[in-house]
């Protein structure tokens, strides 16, 4: 009899044990995978945080997603944010404005002379007075030295060109410099829209992002809410996503109003929200839901 | 600003192997069943046909339905016995015919 | 910036696979859509088992918009003996139709992959046709999750 019932038991149980690490890896905790990309590329996407951040470990958002999702961003060809990127590299090379000047006239080759921007911005200006990111950099340079009109918010070639240029840091740890100017000031303004409760459903960043992720909010599986891969291509929109575009998302889906895209507000936000990943490599472009 | 289609093919091959060859274009795919805010149908405009040559001969081809997703990717083999050329076509709703082609060689 | 209720239902609806196909207030696609296509595509020969062809597609798929599936038919793709095509369904769609791919003897294997949009959860057909007129089927449940956050 027992010999009988032996086998039979050890299935159950193994049947049961299948199904809780498979519940377990639904419901909770991020993918135990490695983002390597093309076989090549070894990105950091869990790293010790820095100092004075408030979670044990510093997780990108690739590890929320699903195993379909996270292998698009595996393959370099496979991505198709990079189609964005290419699109990129045309607007480099475009001609334009009273100057006759394309961003390669005066910065050459990207694969040289951007490397590192995407890891280090927003960055302090002391002209502007304020941190700049790197859409409003272009803009900068559009008017000030190619005599360009400067892109509206997400249109033109704003998305692909700041995919482009963030690209070339691809794999570099975020490391932003809060010394200088009055980068401090502007993080502890991001940090406090980051932890304000808003909108008809009194939500922060912090109530899904900090509190709460590796659970799920409806269908959505919340991450860490890091800003490494931006911009990110979103299955949903099946495009490329800006990262003023995603705040503003955000924000409205606690049923606030939301702020002007590079307003004073999301300004600070993409400060503290970039310091918070410091350490993480640049993804751009990721791949998300 | 339109983007190429992107390929992804070996350069060179040995006589008789069968090559993975990837594609993707960059496409809206409007599905012809969407409303505008004002309550009007967007009107269809999707990639319909893909089609791949090697050396003249059409290898493979997919009539695609407007549920393939945005930014097409076809993924496709070929067993290749000689040297030559793959032309791979992409023809939308208007007729319009994006083409681009990619030489293989033989390995040795 | 002032957001009424209906531009926040519509913004937050408007990128879902479903809103894709402009699905509400529009039929899903019928058991007598699914099988009229596939009579068309085999001439009236009854489709039978899976047999050599393979349909994969994720468990879950975390957006309708973008969902890869693969096909792959096991054959000699020889002259006398290939896979002449394979047709891809969506049973649940506004409309079956996903893609039809065409092989000849030429592409070595008869091995395809593409990415669709699926409209809800539903089971994904394959019916996968030889020279000879033979006909295969298989079909694969795919969850589609929906109700995530927007952006």
């Amino acid at each position: 009899m027992n010999r009988f019932l032996a086998p039979v038991a050890v299935a159950a149980t193994s049947v049961l044990a299948v199904a809780a690490v498979t519940s377990m890896a639904v419901l909770a905790a991020p993918a135990d995978d490695s983002l390597v990309i093309d076989g090549e590329l070894e990105m950091s996407t869990r790293v010790a945080p820095i100092e004075g951040h408030p979670l044990p470990e510093v997780i990108s958002g690739w590890h929320y997603r699903t195993e379909d999702t996270r292998a698009l961003q595996q393959d370099s060809f496979d991505n198709p944010g990079m189609l964005g990127v290419e699109e990129g590299e045309e607007y480099w090379n475009k001609v334009e404005g009273t100057m006759g000047k394309s961003c390669a006239s005066c910065h050459g080759d990207a694969s040289e002379s951007m490397v590192g921007v995407g890891a280090s911005y927003p960055k302090w200006s002391e002209k502007l007075g304020k941190p700049i990111n790197v859409e409003l950099q272009i803009n900068h340079c559009r008017v000030e030295n190619m005599g360009a009109e400067p892109y509206k918010f997400d249109k033109g070639g704003q998305k692909p060109l700041t995919a482009f240029i963030k690209h070339q840091s691809q794999g570099l740890p975020v490391e932003l410099n809060l010394e200088e100017g009055e980068m401090q000031q502007w993080w502890e303004r991001g940090k406090e829209t980051y932890y304000r409760r808003t909108g008809q459903l009194n939500l922060s960043c912090a109530t899904c992002h900090e509190d709460n992720n590796g659970k799920y909010i409806r269908a959505d599986h919340l991450s860490q809410g890091n800003v490494n891969g931006f911009p990110t291509y979103r299955l949903k929109q099946s495009n490329l996503i800006s990262l003023h575009n995603r705040f503003r998302g955000c924000i409205r889906d606690t049923r606030a109003e939301y702020p002007a895209a590079f307003s004073d507000e999301l300004m600070g936000l993409e400060v503290y929200t970039t310091w918070r990943g410091t350490g993480l490599s640049v993804e751009t472009p990721a791949v998300r839901q | 600003m339109a983007s190429k289609p992107r390929v992804k093919i070996p350069k060179s091959v040995s006589a008789g192997d069968v090559i993975t060859i990837k594609t993707l274009i960059k496409h809206k795919m409007e599905s012809g069943q969407r409303k505008d805010k004002e309550g009007n149908v967007i009107p269809r405009d999707i990639i319909n046909h893909f089609e791949a040559a090697f050396n003249g001969n059409v290898v493979f081809s997919v009539d695609i339905d407007p549920a393939v997703s945005a930014n097409p990717y076809i993924e496709f083999s070929s067993r290749i016995s000689e040297a030559g050329t793959f032309v791979m076509k992409w023809t939308d709703d208007a007729g319009t015919v994006i083409e681009t082609s990619k030489d293989i060689a033989l390995k040795g | 910036m002032n957001i009424s209720r209906r531009a926040f239902l519509s913004t937050s609806a408007a990128a879902s696979a479903a809103a894709f196909f402009g699905i509400s207030g529009q039929a899903i696609a019928t058991v007598e859509d699914v099988e009229k296509l596939i009579a068309e595509f085999g001439g009236g020969a009854a489709a039978g088992d899976a047999g050599p062809l393979q349909l994969t597609t994720p468990e879950i798929a975390e957006n309708g918009n973008s969902v890869p599936v693969s096909v792959n038919v096991d054959s000699p793709m020889t002259d006398d003996d290939y896979i002449e095509s394979v047709m891809i369904m969506a049973s649940e769609n506004p409309r079956p139709e996903v893609a039809t791919f065409h092989f000849t003897p030429a592409s070595g294997i008869a091995k395809a992959s593409t990415r669709m949009r699926l409209a809800k959860t539903q089971d994904v057909l394959a019916v996968a046709k030889t020279n000879s007129g033979q006909l295969f089927k298989v079909s694969n449940n795919v969850k589609v999750t929906i109700g995530g956050c927007g952006g």
